[in-house]
């Protein structure tokens, strides 16, 4: 593929403009159909009963009384499940227990979370299902929970599952709550430490953050009499949910269909299996469309949050500032099952800068809570949470500058990342340059003037993104409007820059093109809409498919003006002949003369994106002020770069940036799931799981560099994750700067804040 | 949801009666901002949701130099008549600080003081008014202190059938300020971590303290009224060092467990804090009140 490093001064049409999205009027007026708005003739109304124990054997499970109650339809428990035993299978994407999709969803035999579903209901309503749940009757047999690091890994551990199998650095390991060891070498980091200036190891903690989107999960699903499901949902991935569904239902695959309901926000908690196969088999018994929303407290215990976990990280550098090597030690709580994201906190702990040595090991630890998800940058921001605050106190101990510690060690194109891969041209520098370059970074940071006390911090970030598969549809009509359909969930405006991409290519404006998410049986497959891959992978799909379009349309025109396809270019949106160059017809004209010229035309591009999407880096700048007498912290600037390759729709660009870190700024001040000894989350509600609300923010100025991607046409880069990785460090180190303490523990709240301060005045430090 | 039967009530005997009838199954009902969302989550079972919106003497506020509030005015009125606001900032502070808009439409004091919250935002600054609640039951009238009105969390004096009519503020003295804060992690939409509300009487000198009363939120099973903090005012300086000390005394008499919401030990901290900046506001409203 050509680079658009080699054509620096490609120039945009559509791209980089800012239209109203495709979608808005819909969302305004709240006529968009979210999962739980849909009405179907004869639904009927699920609620699910939960096992209020973290850890516990489940003796007897009795519907009766519940499936005898006026006004129900149906109950279940695990054993209407059809996969009960213990099998291995290879999935998607990952080699699993079959066992454990199936009971995750459905407990048999055991409970291993608070909030795992043991069974389930469909009636008239909501509220009889509800009150249908009460007669049932379960015994349970409590056992202990294991909710730590310590307690999962001690030697004489409770195990959760009798029948998992470590993977301890290649060594099949039973019994054992540590699903996997893996380490990344990578010279000899003892050798260089040994020889380093400087050498500083800490260890942080990090809490569970659920990603707390406003919409609770809400599935529907119609088993029809001819053995064909229907599921609605509100999902990231509606090709995943087809095969996970019909894996753990045993179904053909193409018997599966998924119809994507507008979603409202995932940031990867949308994902995985919840009550699909639930209302599956609610609606299999019961012979009625059956639907199943979650409420809050729901979401919170049974849903996947992103992981917690602990890191020790270590750093070493010569008397100039220069990294000599650097491990770390990453342990994350996967929950109730294994699959915590080690992988990409392995890629990107360090990836901002060049190690020359290194070693990475990382846990992967089942504890009894639900099973955690991806959440923006899976595994990322945790990890970074620890290099970016140590690198921030190694920086304060040498008395070097941290603008130029992430100058002088900044990784950039040709640099191996930590784990492997050798990075592309990168923005990474760019990004450090352009907040150095900041009015921000310039400004001085003034005094408080009622003795708070004022800090300012400073931390990258990196997320590679993804590319993989997808299928976009374009069909041209006769008045030379396009429609577009794509199988990717809108989640931040999608719709839009997919269309924009394609618009760019037919030089139509991007209303012209109008985009339609369809159902699983009405697009070609299409990968999850995640790992920020949607607008850079599939939108290089709506890129193949109007190329396909006018490569067509120029046979169609050859015809017309009896010359040869060769002979017909298109520019501008016009499509001339070269041999007689008054023979001209706009697009649109073009697209009226279809019909005598063949028929339709209607192209598919797919495309299988391979290897990196690029990676998207990132500087954030953050200024607080600290309330030494309570502990409250106030964001008062927030200033976050990151490199888009090329924004598409600069104004999403810019809202993700903020989106992101918003969210961090959650992670770093105040959210985590307090949680009892027994394994309960105490704080299962938006009121006590305190996100940042609009008057805990500043305005977040976003600047938007642009290093363009190599590997898309018009050098897009994914960007909607990065932006969680640097807030919480950021916020850490401008807190340290504030209080002349550090906090090795998120969230630094406000009791933490004043234990860190009462800790200084006793001379004492926090790690 | 167990279903239950909305009940509306004209006058205050048929309020008595319906809740005489069912007891612990019927609930009155002002705003519903913290009932409607006990009964949603399940915390208990009801027959009857009794609405007090119909009853005139739960719905009227009079100012004649006391303030009279029914039981079911919500917030936005008090703040929103400017009399009662020049002549009370103090409960102001609290009125205005509940919840957000939306619910200060329908929030009242009487169902914070009935809810019987330990956090709640509404209670300390009645206690430091002197407020007294009146109660109607079907023995008839009884009037508690507002301090004694809460037992335990979420439990009151109130016994079967009998219902708030309404919290009668005494009109302040001459020389009284008052003053209500919460400490919150975020800027709204939080349940106060602690609360400090402080009054005080200025003597005619305009430098000593007559008398004063403090009262802690979250820091206890109930709202507390500071009885040794209080005492200690009395005809000490109005000065930041007789503040601090009340502060530390109040700390004392603060019995908080560490939750999610914050430490014990940050509560502490928070008491001797608040009553600090909560006597420091209500000095300046005491010498404005001059
Ligand atoms: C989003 C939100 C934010 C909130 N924020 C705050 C906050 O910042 N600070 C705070 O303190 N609270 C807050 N609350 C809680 C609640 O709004 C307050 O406690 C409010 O003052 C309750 O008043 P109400 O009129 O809605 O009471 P209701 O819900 O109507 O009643 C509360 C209780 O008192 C009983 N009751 C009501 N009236 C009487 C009566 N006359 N006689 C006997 N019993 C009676 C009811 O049966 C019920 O048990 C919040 C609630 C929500 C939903």
């Amino acid at each position: 593929m050509t680079t658009t490093a080699d054509r620096p001064s490609q120039e945009f049409k559509v791209v980089g403009s800012r239209p109203i999205r495709h979608d808005g009027v819909d969302k305004v007026l709240g006529r968009a159909q979210y999962g739980a708005d849909l009405k179907l003739p004869g639904l009927i109304h699920g609620a699910v009963l939960r096992s209020p124990y973290a850890h516990a054997v489940i003796k007897k499970v009795d519907v009766s009384r519940a499936e005898a109650a006026p006004g129900v339809f149906a109950a279940i428990t695990g054993d209407d499940m059809p996969v009960t035993g213990s099998k291995v299978v290879d999935m998607v994407e990952e080699v699993t227990n079959l066992k454990w999709s199936s009971q995750r969803v459905m407990a048999h035999g055991k409970a291993v979370y608070r909030g795992h579903p043991v069974a389930a209901v469909a009636a008239v309503d909501q509220n009889t299902a509800l009150e249908a749940l009460k007669l049932i009757e379960v015994e349970y047999e409590p056992l202990q929970a294991v909710i730590s690091l310590e307690d999962a890994m001690k030697p004489d551990a409770v195990i959760i599952h009798d029948d998992l199998v470590g993977d301890h650095l290649g060594e099949k390991v039973s019994p054992t709550n540590v699903a996997e060891h893996t380490r990344t070498e990578f010279g000899d980091p003892e050798a260089a430490f040994a020889e380093a200036a400087h050498v500083l190891e800490r260890t942080y903690t990090i809490a569970r953050a659920h990603q707390g989107y406003i919409e609770p999960h809400s599935s529907t699903a119609f088993w029809s009499p001819d053995d064909k499901l229907s599921v609605w949902t509100t999902t990231q991935a509606p090709f995943g949910v087809r095969s996970n569904v019909a894996t753990v239902l045993k179904l053909p695959l193409s018997d599966v269909r998924v119809v994507p309901m507008e979603i409202g926000g995932g940031f990867g908690g949308k994902i995985g299996l919840y009550m699909e196969p639930l209302a599956a088999m609610l609606s299999r018994k019961s012979g009625r469309p059956v639907k199943m929303t979650m409420d809050r407290k729901s979401v919170f215990d049974a849903t996947g949050p992103g992981p917690g976990g602990q890191v020790t990280a270590k750093i070493g550098v010569d008397k100039d500032g220069k990294i000599l090597a650097a491990t770390a030690d990453i342990r994350y709580m996967a929950g109730a099952y294994p699959g915590s994201s080690i992988s990409a906190a392995t890629a990107g702990i360090f990836a901002c800068y060049k190690v020359p040595n290194v070693r990475i090991d990382a846990y992967d630890v089942v504890i009894n809570m639900s099973k955690t998800a991806a959440y923006r940058a899976p595994g990322t921001p945790q990890a970074t949470f620890a290099s970016e605050s140590l690198i921030s106190e190694l920086c304060e101990t040498i008395g070097m500058d941290p603008m130029e510690f992430h100058l002088l060690n900044a990784a950039e194109e040709g640099t191996r990342r930590p784990d492997g891969p050798v990075f592309p041209r990168i923005g990474n520098v760019a990004c450090m340059e352009a907040i150095r370059d900041s009015e921000h970074f310039s400004s001085d940071l003034e005094k408080s003037p009622d003795g708070k006390l004022r800090g300012r911090g400073l931390a990258t970030g990196y997320w590679n993104g993804g590319g993989n598969r997808s299928s976009v549809t374009i069909s041209v009509n006769d008045d030379g409007v396009v429609s577009m359909v794509e199988g990717n969930p809108d989640i931040g405006g999608t719709r839009t820059t997919l269309a924009m991409q394609a618009a760019e290519v037919f030089g139509l404006p991007a209303h012209d093109v109008h985009p339609t998410v369809a159902d699983t049986d009405s697009v070609g497959y299409n990968d999850l809409t995640a790992g920020s891959r949607t607008t850079y992978a599939s939108g290089q799909a709506a890129i193949e498919a109007a190329r396909q379009v006018v490569e067509e349309i120029k046979k169609r025109m050859a015809m017309i003006w009896e010359t040869e396809p060769e002979n017909v270019e298109f520019e501008d949106s016009v499509f001339r002949n070269k041999v007689a160059p008054d023979q001209r017809l706009t697009f649109k004209e073009a697209a009226g003369k279809l019909g005598q010229t063949g028929g339709p035309v209607s192209k598919t591009g797919t495309v299988n994106v391979r290897g990196s999407g690029g990676g998207s880096f990132a500087a954030h700048l953050v200024d607080v002020e600290v309330d030494p007498e309570t502990g409250k912290v106030q964001i008062l600037r927030y200033t976050a770069a990151q490199d888009a390759g090329k924004a598409v729709h600069p104004s999403y660009v810019e809202g993700q940036f903020q989106g992101g870190a918003a969210q961090g700024i959650g992670w770093a001040l105040n959210e985590e799931y307090y949680t009892s000894p027994d394994g309960v989350m105490q704080n299962s509600s938006f009121l006590d799981y305190r996100m940042p609300t609009a008057l805990d923010l500043p305005m977040i100025d976003a600047i938007v560099v642009e290093v363009p991607n190599t590997n898309h046409p018009f050098g897009v880069r994914g960007i909607g994750e990065t932006s969680i990785v640097p807030p919480a460090p950021a916020v850490g180190n401008a807190i340290a700067d504030a209080i002349g303490t550090r906090l090795y523990q998120t969230p630094m709240n406000p009791s933490r804040i004043m234990e860190a301060l009462a800790n200084k005045r006793n001379g004492k430090n926090g790690h | 949801m167990h279903p239950f039967t909305y009940v509306a009530p004209r006058t205050l005997d048929e309020a008595v009666a319906v809740l005489e009838q069912h007891g612990e199954r019927a609930r009155p009902f002002a705003g519903g901002t913290d009932v409607l969302v006990q009964l949603r989550g399940g915390r208990f079972d009801l027959d009857a949701i009794v609405d007090l919106k119909g009853v005139p003497e739960a719905t009227s506020l009079d100012l004649n130099g006391s303030l009279r509030i029914g039981a079911a005015v919500p917030c936005y009125r008090i703040y929103e008549d400017s009399a009662v606001a020049a002549a009370f900032p103090g409960l102001i502070d609290a009125a205005s600080l509940i919840g957000g808009i939306q619910i200060q439409s329908r929030a009242s004091l009487g169902g914070n003081l009935c809810n019987a919250s330990p956090s709640a935002d509404g209670i300390c600054p009645l206690i430091v008014h002197s407020t007294v609640a009146v109660v109607q039951g079907p023995q008839g009238e009884r009037r508690v202190p507002v301090e004694e009105f809460c037992t335990a969390p979420g439990v009151n004096v109130l016994g079967r059938g009998e219902l708030l009519v309404a919290l009668e503020v005494p009109a302040p003295a001459r020389g009284f300020g008052a003053a209500y804060q919460r400490f919150i992690p975020r800027n709204e939409m939080d349940i106060a971590v602690a609360g400090v509300a402080s009054a005080l009487t200025l003597s005619d000198d305009g430098a000593t303290i007559a008398s004063g009363r403090i009262a802690l939120a979250a820091v206890g099973p109930t709202p507390l009224f500071a009885a040794k903090a209080s005492a200690f005012l009395a005809g000490k300086p109005a000065t930041p060092e007789t503040f601090a000390e009340a502060g530390e005394i109040a700390s004392t008499e603060a019995t908080p467990i560490g939750d999610m919401r914050g430490t014990a030990e940050h509560r502490i901290e928070l008491v001797k804090v608040l009553t600090r900046r909560t006597l420091a506001i209500a000095l300046g409203r005491a010498q404005s009140n001059r």
